[in-house]
């Protein structure tokens, strides 16, 4: 894979216009991905899924050049109906459309930082493997007091005409004080055998709200990393919520540092799984201050050999007195072979707070499905009806009820 | 000054932190085959016994000493310690215990455990673990009527060689994980129990086990089994004199129930904790692991931890028989710069198992405390259940509180309930006790005693009263 990186590495480069520090940066970082390779399970968060194995199993040999000269065709077909909204499409990992359309020109500004490395960290190689090869690089600036219209959808498409590649995607927010965003992220792949490496970074000042919906639904051989930094301000609001269904193998990963006093964050997910899939959500949450609030809440319907891990946690640093922390997880195994792990973690270094974790695995509760034959269902359609109102719980939790419609839509979850 | 508060003040201090000034035998000081060859010799071992630790001493010595735990702790020089020590009174054994060194028999008297059958009148039949050696073993004839065996494992490995040959190892095994290995290559004295087919132990086992040389490591191993339909419930208890560095105690236990056995084994843990400043006190680093090998067998585990400097042990369960039970029920308590990681493991192999954990945890003052847990459902382990609760209750702000546990369910019968909560003591539940005539101090300690009565009551009652007095002297000082 050496050679392979280097060479990839190079072909990339060659096409930026970058200060000769900004590329001993991204060389930097290559060669500490090099030095550490995928995470595997000897890391302790990756414990539960082994991203090293699953790329060797199901990918093989990956490449890492993304030739962006030529641009794509928009597929229109793939938009959203019935909802007004603005768009920034991705295809193949190439942005080929930035569109804000229903907002005022003025408030929104989009900067391109693609020239400048804004080096971004976590605690795993991935970070490392972005910062090297990410080579197109926006950050969406929403203005002080301004409240977008309609939700923004970002569309992620992949075709067919890349196979056993790597894309890494960047994108930077800033939400000003007293703005918010609703941001939908929409997954819609036809390629097969894919590694795509997401890093989002969001800065919410004061009285800022952002809605984040991550919706990965159609069916995919891809393999998904996402990572979402969320730095939180004074009685900012963070609510994300994920459907984690359609790929191969996704994990989704939260870091949320609430910073300012009053701050809330909201993490809800769904874990709607199939055939031999392998889906994870991890979540941190930093209470750093006083009076912050965090609320999680995953469920999990589980069939065939597919296989779900949520490993949850929160922190409370010894100021953030007053946090209320929740985090609950719930899973349904339908089959024999479907396997739920969860590791809901607290660390906690102050003494007034009220934190809890919750978590249940088990089987459909025989006595409700015989409940509801008695009312005349069938064995089926009882089995249908629970496992929708198991899940409905946590779509209810989605603040924005235009999305929330348009989520039930998707997802076939009735009323 | 009325009687509660003198007892107080008479524990407000390590009460237990003497040092007894005998004359000991040593091995010398460091960690080699030659050593280990000492031990052996000492305890006049079979070559089979001999051979099982220089085993686990080859593993060794590839082995790296683990360090992903939440309380770090420095480098340990295991070449600086001495890896047997016993009072030299003790090298041709005592007959009885008229014979006993008159030193030891006081040491313990201070300890509150008299050796002197005649003084018993409670009837608990104990094992007093001297440093390295088994000083004395009372109500022996009693047990050995009933077919009970319970003597040192040192002459349990001469007197029934084919029971420790069988069993030891069976459920730690020489390939184990740093500490448990390095345990069996160097254990020195320790418990074994057998419990015949049928028979109902008809009193409380008991080991008392106590560190008294500097720069002693204690290496106990611990073998009971309990028999097809046999019952014994088994208490431990632990102290050692104060001294100014860090002392090891890397013990194993093994537990095995076969058929509709029961075990019920208890732990008050009071190893020396350091003084306020974090200085000295017991690593204490145990291997615990019970094994339920028969149908419908239940091994169930309760600990109350105040001790040691450091904490760091998992009593486990491996519920292979069907039907089988684990139990898992603790107390850590941590005040000053006490340390604890402890929790256990549920691994349900066989079907229709049941596991339960109750964790209550306190940490106050600048101590830490993390419970790490796991419970394992294997994908033959139908319809099995278990239900983890695990609480913590913070005491100021420079303390901190953790759980970390590992759910992994793969068995779509099969059920997992966790809850854990994190919180204070309520200001409303103190006021209410001190509008009640309680002192501030009183108030806590009724409240925690409420806190952790699920816990207390799973002990032994003699166990329980002493558990409950350590509970709040543990706390002392953390109000305010």
């Amino acid at each position: 894979m050496k050679e392979q990186l280097q060479k990839d590495f190079n072909n990339s480069i060659k096409n930026l216009s970058l200060s000769q520090k900004d590329i001993e940066i991204k060389k930097f970082c290559l060669d500490n991905f090099i030095d550490k390779g995928f995470p595997n399970r000897k890391e302790e968060d990756w414990k539960f899924s082994d991203l090293s194995q699953i790329i060797k199993n199901n990918i093989g040999e990956l490449s890492f050049y993304n030739d962006q000269a030529s641009t794509n065709k928009v597929d229109t077909s793939v938009f959203v109906d019935g909802l007004e909204h603005n768009k920034i499409v991705f295809i193949n990992g190439r942005i080929e459309k930035i569109d804000f359309d229903y907002e005022k020109k003025d408030q929104i500004e989009i900067i391109d930082q693609s020239e400048t490395i804004n080096e971004f960290r976590n605690s795993n190689s991935l970070s490392d493997l972005n910062n090297a090869f990410t080579n197109k690089c926006f950050k969406i600036l929403v203005k002080k007091g301004y409240q977008l219209i309609k939700p923004l959808i970002i569309y992620h498409t992949t075709n067919s005409k890349i196979w056993s590649k790597n894309i890494n995607l960047r994108l930077n927010f800033e939400l000003d004080k007293d703005s918010s965003l609703r941001l939908i992220d929409l997954f819609n792949d036809t390629s097969e055998k894919n590694f795509l490496n997401i890093f989002y970074n969001f800065e919410l000042k004061e009285n800022a709200v952002l809605k984040n919906y991550k919706v990965d639904k159609f069916e995919n051989k891809n393999i998904k990393y996402s990572f979402n930094n969320i730095d939180q301000d004074k009685n900012s609001i963070s609510e994300t919520f994920i459907l984690s269904s359609g790929s191969n193998f996704s994990k989704n990963e939260i870091n949320c540092n609430l910073n300012g006093i009053y701050a809330s964050a909201f993490v809800n997910g769904i874990f709607s799984l199939n055939s031999d899939k392998h889906h994870e959500i991890r979540s941190i949450i930093n209470h750093l201050n006083e009076n912050t609030k965090s609320y999680q809440l995953i469920k999990s319907v589980l069939d065939e050999s597919s296989k779900a891990v949520y490993q949850g946690k929160i922190f409370v640093n010894s100021d953030a007195q007053k946090t209320d922390g929740y985090q609950l997880s719930k899973a349904i195994l339908l089959n024999k072979e479907s396997e739920f792990n969860a590791k809901p973690e607290l660390e906690i270094y102050a003494d007034d707070v009220k934190c809890s974790h919750g978590s249940a695995s088990g089987s459909l509760n025989e006595d409700s499905i015989f409940y509801l034959m008695s009312r005349g269902l069938s064995y089926q359609q009882s089995r249908e009806l629970l496992i929708n109102g198991f899940l409905l719980d946590v779509v209810e939790k989605i603040t924005d009820s235009e999305i929330k419609n348009l989520i039930k839509n998707m997802i076939g979850i009735k009323e | 000054m009325d009687n509660r508060q003198k007892e107080i003040n008479n524990l407000k201090d390590y009460k237990y932190g003497f040092s007894t000034d005998i004359e000991n035998i040593q091995a010398p000081k460091g960690l080699n085959e030659d050593v280990i060859k000492f031990i052996s010799n000492i305890k006049k071992e079979p070559q089979w016994m001999l051979e099982f630790r220089l085993k686990a001493f080859e593993r060794f010595k590839i082995l790296k000493e683990p360090d992903w735990q939440k309380p770090k702790f420095p480098k340990i020089d295991y070449q600086d310690l001495y890896y047997y020590s016993a009072p030299k009174s003790m090298k041709d054994k005592p007959k009885s215990l008229n014979e006993l060194d008159p030193k030891l028999l006081e040491t313990y008297k201070k300890l509150g455990i008299p050796l002197q059958e005649q003084a018993r009148l409670n009837g608990i039949a104990v094992d007093a673990v001297f440093d390295s050696v088994s000083v004395a073993t009372t109500f022996k004839d009693e047990l050995t009527k009933q077919g009970i065996i319970f003597c040192p494992i040192s002459e349990a490995i001469q007197n029934h060689p084919q029971l420790v040959k069988k069993y030891l190892g069976s459920v730690i095994p020489t390939s184990d994980h740093f500490f448990a290995t390095l345990n069996s290559a160097v254990f020195t004295d320790g418990s074994f129990v057998y419990i015949p087919e049928g028979v109902r132990c008809p009193m409380e086992l008991s080991t008392y086990f106590r560190i008294n040389a500097s720069n002693t490591g204690q290496f106990e191993r611990t073998l009971i089994i309990a028999d097809k339909g046999s019952y014994v419930s088994y208490l431990e208890g632990c102290t050692a004199p104060m001294r100014d560095e860090n002392q090891l105690h890397a013990a194993n236990v093994e537990l095995i129930a076969l058929d509709d056995a029961e075990i019920k084994y208890s732990t008050v843990q009071n190893w020396y904790p350091g003084d306020k400043d974090g200085k000295g006190g017991i690593y204490n680093f145990v291997t615990k692991r019970g094994l339920c090998k028969g149908k419908n067998s239940k091994i169930s585990w309760t600990q109350v931890e105040t001790g040691s400097a450091i904490t760091w042990k998992y009593p486990s369960c491996i519920l292979k028989g069907d039907n089988s039970v684990g139990e898992f029920y603790s107390i850590a308590i941590t005040n000053n710069h006490q340390k604890a990681d402890t929790g256990t493991k549920m691994i349900h192999l066989g079907k229709n198992t049941k596991s339960k954990i109750i964790s209550k945890g306190i940490s106050a003052g600048s101590s830490d405390m993390t419970y790490r847990g796991l419970v394992d459902i294997s994908s033959k382990a139908k319809n099995s259940t278990n239900y983890t609760q695990c609480d913590s209750l913070l005491m100021g702000n420079k303390c901190g509180a953790h759980t970390v546990p590992y759910i992994k369910n793969k068995n779509s019968e099969s059920n997992i309930a966790h809850e854990a909560t994190t919180s204070k003591i309520s200001e409303e539940q103190l006021h209410y006790c001190q509008q009640r005539g309680l002192n501030p101090e009183e108030a806590v300690g009724l409240i925690v005693n409420g806190f952790c009565k699920e816990v207390l009551q799973q002990l032994p009652m003699e166990f329980a009263v002493e558990a409950q007095k350590l509970v709040g002297i543990s706390l002392e000082g953390s109000v305010g």
